[in-house]
C-alpha cells in the first residue's frame, strides 16, 4: 500500500478494511485462497474436542546413533475463538532428574506465547521467554512451535499442487509463518485427500535451505471426528539428527478447565 | 458427570515411589582456619532423597512423603534427617487446602532468594541458601480471576541448621545451635502466619505478601560459658514485593521487602535483568546474561547479611541436547568491602538415570571483620553423582 499518494481518509478506510476483512479475504489470488481453505478444513475436522490428555514418549537420535528417550504428558484446553491460541501443560515423567517439571503455555496466534516453567526441586515457578520458539524442544528436533504450530492463522497459504503421496492422493500447500520469532522462512505441507490430515511437512530455516522434514503416521480416529496421528519422525536434514514422538491413546473431553491451566496450580500436579 | 467416569482415573498414577541417592565429594582449596575444625581437605558424603506420592482417582486429593537424609565424614552436624514433604491436599477448581509440611518458594532474582519467608535455610546442604527445611503449616489458597490469594498459618518453627565445631563454614566462635533465644515466650511454637497474592498481567508476574512471626534469619549474639555464639530468633512483620517483566528476550526482576523486628526498620532490594541469546554457536545451546545489584539498610545489630550492596554479574549456558547439560557461573561483587564470591555450579546428565554435577565456591578479598572472612579459607570444589531410581 503506497501511502503517500493517498489521502488520510483514504487511509483510515484502507486500514478499517484491513482490521474487519476475514482473513482469507485478503489474499487476492485464487491460490492463496484455496491454500487457506485446504488448511481449514484440515485444522477445522480436528476442532471441537473440548480438552485432552495424552502420554507420550521422545525418542532422541543425534548424528552417531546415540539414543536418549524423554515421556511426557500433554495436556491440552481448547480455546474455541480461533483467533485466540490453545493453553497447554507438559509435565516431564522421565528423565527422573526432571520428573515432574512443568512448563504450562498460553499460545497467542501472532504474539509470543505467555510461559511459565515449574521446577520441582526448587518448587519454583518462572516465567520464561518465548522468544525461543524456533530453538530444541527439550533437547529434539522438534521446536516449541511444531507443537503449536497446527493453530490455522498462524500463517498464510499458498495452493502448490495435487500429486500421490503414498496410497494417498495429497494437497501440497506452502504455508508462511505470521507470528513472531519464527524459525522458518515457509513450510510446505501434504494433507491427505481422505480425511484431509497433515502427512508430511518440510520445513524451510531463515535463509530458505530445507531443514526439517516431518512424516506423520499412524493416524488413528476418536468419536468418529477427531483424527490424531501417533507417530511423528522428525529428521534435521542439516545435523543428521533425529526424533520420534510416539503418542497413547488420547483422552478427550475430560472437564478440564481454565483453572486446570493457571501458573497458581503448577505447584500442585502431583 | 463425575471426572472418574469419563476416565480420568487411568490418566494419572495413583502411586509414584521415587528418589535418588548421590555420592558427593568436596574438596577444600585451603587447610581450615578454626580451631577443632577438621583437618582433612576432603569431604565425603551421601545423601539420598525418597519420595511417595499419591492422587485419588478423581484427582482432588494428593498426598506427598519426601524424606531427606545425609551423612557427612566430618561434619556431625552436616549429618542429619528431614521431611522436605509430609502432606495431604484438597483440591477442587478454585481452592485448594493443604495441611502438613511443604515447601514454598517466592521469588524471581537468581543472586540472592530475598523475599522467600516460608521455609527455614538447610544451611549445612549449601551456602547457597536455596535447600530448605520442611515447614509444617496449614494453607487455603483461592485461585480467582484476579489472581492466587493464599493463607498460610505456621504453627511450628524450624530453627536453621549450622556446621558443627567439625565442619566448615563456621567462625571462630562455634555456634551453639542447642540453645537459641526466641523473643515470643511460645518460642517455636509461636503461631506464624502470611498471606499472599500473585498473579500475572500481560508481561508482568506480580506477587506480594504480608507476614507476621518467627524471623527465619537468626540474630547472632555472643554469651554463654564458652564465649559461643547465641542465636536469636525475633519476632518479625515483614511486607515482601516480587516483580518480572518479560519482553523478548528480556527478564527484568524486581525484589523487595521491608521488616519490622529487632530494631529499626529494614528495607532491602535486588534489582536486575536476564537477557538470553538463543542458539548461540551455531545452535550449540542458549548463552544467558544476568545482571543484579543487591541493597540491603540494616544496621550492625541485626543478623548477618553480605547482600547489602553488592553487584552481581552471571551467565548461564544450556546445552538444550539430550543430556541438558548447562553452567551457571558467576560473581558477587561487595562495592564497599570489595569481598568478591564466586560461584560455577555445571551438572550434565551421564545417561538415563545419572546426574552429573560439579560446583566450585570460592571467596576472596575478604578482611578480618567482613562477613565472608570466617569462611575465606572454605574455598572447595565439588563433585556430586545422583542416581535416580
Amino acid at each position: 500500500m503506497n501511502i503517500h499518494s493517498d489521502t488520510p481518509l483514504k487511509n483510515i478506510l484502507c486500514m478499517s478494511l484491513f482490521l474487519f476483512l476475514p482473513h482469507n479475504s485478503l489474499y487476492a489470488n485464487a491460490d492463496s485462497e484455496k491454500g487457506y481453505n485446504i488448511a481449514a478444513r484440515s485444522d477445522r475436522s480436528d476442532r471441537g474436542f473440548s480438552d485432552s490428555v495424552v502420554e507420550m514418549t521422545m525418542i532422541l537420535r543425534n548424528s552417531a546413533g546415540k539414543q536418549a528417550s524423554r515421556t511426557l504428558q500433554f495436556k491440552t484446553l481448547e480455546i474455541p475463538d480461533e483467533s485466540v491460541g490453545d493453553k497447554g501443560l507438559i509435565l516431564f515423567r522421565t528423565p527422573k532428574d526432571i520428573e515432574g517439571t512443568a512448563l504450562l503455555s498460553h499460545a497467542k496466534i501472532l504474539k509470543s506465547d505467555d510461559q511459565w516453567l515449574y521446577l520441582p526441586a526448587l518448587k519454583r515457578v518462572k516465567r520464561i521467554s518465548s522468544r525461543n520458539k524456533s530453538g530444541p524442544f527439550v533437547g529434539s528436533e522438534f521446536a516449541f512451535e511444531d507443537f503449536t504450530a497446527s493453530e490455522l492463522n498462524k500463517f498464510s497459504y499458498k495452493y502448490l499442487r495435487k500429486e500421490n503421496c503414498g496410497k494417498l492422493i495429497c494437497d501440497v500447500i506452502e504455508r508462511i509463518p505470521l507470528y513472531e520469532n519464527s524459525g522458518y522462512k515457509k513450510q510446505i505441507s501434504w494433507v491427505d485427500n481422505s480425511i484431509y490430515q497433515l502427512r508430511k511437512i518440510e520445513f524451510y530455516d531463515r535463509k530458505g535451505s530445507l531443514l526439517k522434514e516431518l512424516i506423520l503416521l499412524d493416524y488413528r480416529v476418536y468419536d468418529q471426528k477427531y483424527w490424531r496421528p501417533h507417530k511423528l519422525k522428525m529428521n534435521n536434514i542439516q545435523t543428521k539428527k533425529s526424533s520420534d514422538l510416539i503418542y497413547d491413546a488420547y483422552k478427550f473431553n475430560l472437564g478440564l478447565t481454565d483453572s486446570d491451566f493457571v501458573k497458581g496450580r503448577l505447584t500442585g500436579l502431583r | 458427570m463425575s471426572t472418574s467416569e469419563l476416565g480420568v482415573a487411568d490418566v494419572y498414577d495413583k502411586l509414584d515411589i521415587s528418589g535418588n541417592i548421590a555420592f558427593q565429594l568436596r574438596g577444600f582449596t585451603q587447610n581450615s582456619m578454626w580451631k577443632d575444625q577438621n583437618t582433612s581437605d576432603i569431604e565425603s558424603s551421601i545423601s539420598g532423597e525418597w519420595e511417595i506420592r499419591w492422587q485419588n482417582n478423581s484427582n482432588n486429593q494428593r498426598v506427598s512423603f519426601i524424606t531427606f537424609a545425609r551423612w557427612d565424614e566430618n561434619d556431625k552436624k552436616r549429618s542429619h534427617v528431614d521431611f522436605r514433604e509430609a502432606y495431604w491436599a484438597y483440591q477442587n477448581e478454585d481452592v485448594e487446602l493443604l495441611i502438613g509440611l511443604n515447601k514454598v518458594f517466592w521469588g524471581v532474582a537468581e543472586s540472592v532468594h530475598l523475599i522467600d519467608i516460608i521455609n527455614q535455610t538447610d544451611l549445612v546442604e549449601n551456602i547457597n541458601q536455596e535447600e530448605k527445611l520442611g515447614q509444617p503449616m496449614i494453607r487455603l489458597a483461592f485461585q480467582e480471576d484476579y489472581g492466587l490469594l493464599s493463607f498460610y498459618l505456621l504453627p511450628y518453627f524450624r530453627e536453621r541448621t549450622f556446621s558443627g565445631p567439625d565442619g566448615r563454614f563456621r567462625s571462630e566462635a562455634p555456634i551453639n545451635a542447642d540453645n537459641a533465644k526466641y523473643q515470643s515466650s511460645s518460642k517455636r511454637k509461636h503461631l506464624d502466619f502470611a498471606i499472599r497474592y500473585s498473579h500475572y498481567f500481560g508481561d508482568i508476574d506480580l506477587g506480594f505478601y504480608y507476614f507476621n512471626g518467627t524471623n527465619r534469619d537468626p540474630r547472632l549474639s555472643m554469651g554463654g560459658v564458652n564465649s559461643e555464639l547465641l542465636l536469636n530468633y525475633d519476632q518479625i512483620e515483614q511486607i515482601g514485593l516480587d516483580l518480572q517483566y518479560t519482553n523478548s528476550s528480556w527478564l527484568w526482576k524486581l525484589e523487595s521487602f521491608v521488616r519490622d523486628g529487632y530494631a529499626d526498620s529494614i528495607f532491602a532490594g535486588v534489582v536486575g535483568f536476564e537477557y538470553t541469546f538463543y542458539q548461540v554457536f551455531d545452535g550449540i545451546g542458549d548463552v544467558g546474561i544476568l545482571f543484579e545489584y543487591q541493597h540491603d539498610d540494616r544496621s550492625s545489630v541485626e543478623s548477618i547479611t553480605s547482600a547489602d550492596n553488592d553487584f552481581f554479574l552471571g551467565s548461564r549456558w544450556t546445552s538444550n541436547n539430550m543430556n541438558d547439560g548447562s553452567i551457571l557461573a558467576g560473581f558477587i561483587l561487595d562495592k564497599k568491602t570489595s569481598e568478591t564470591f564466586y560461584s560455577i555450579e555445571a551438572k550434565t546428565r551421564l545417561k538415563e538415570n545419572f546426574l552429573l554435577s560439579l560446583e566450585l565456591k570460592v571467596a576472596t578479598n575478604s578482611e578480618l571483620g567482613e562477613p565472608n572472612f570466617p569462611q575465606s579459607r572454605d574455598d572447595y570444589l565439588e563433585l556430586q553423582i545422583n542416581h535416580y531410581f
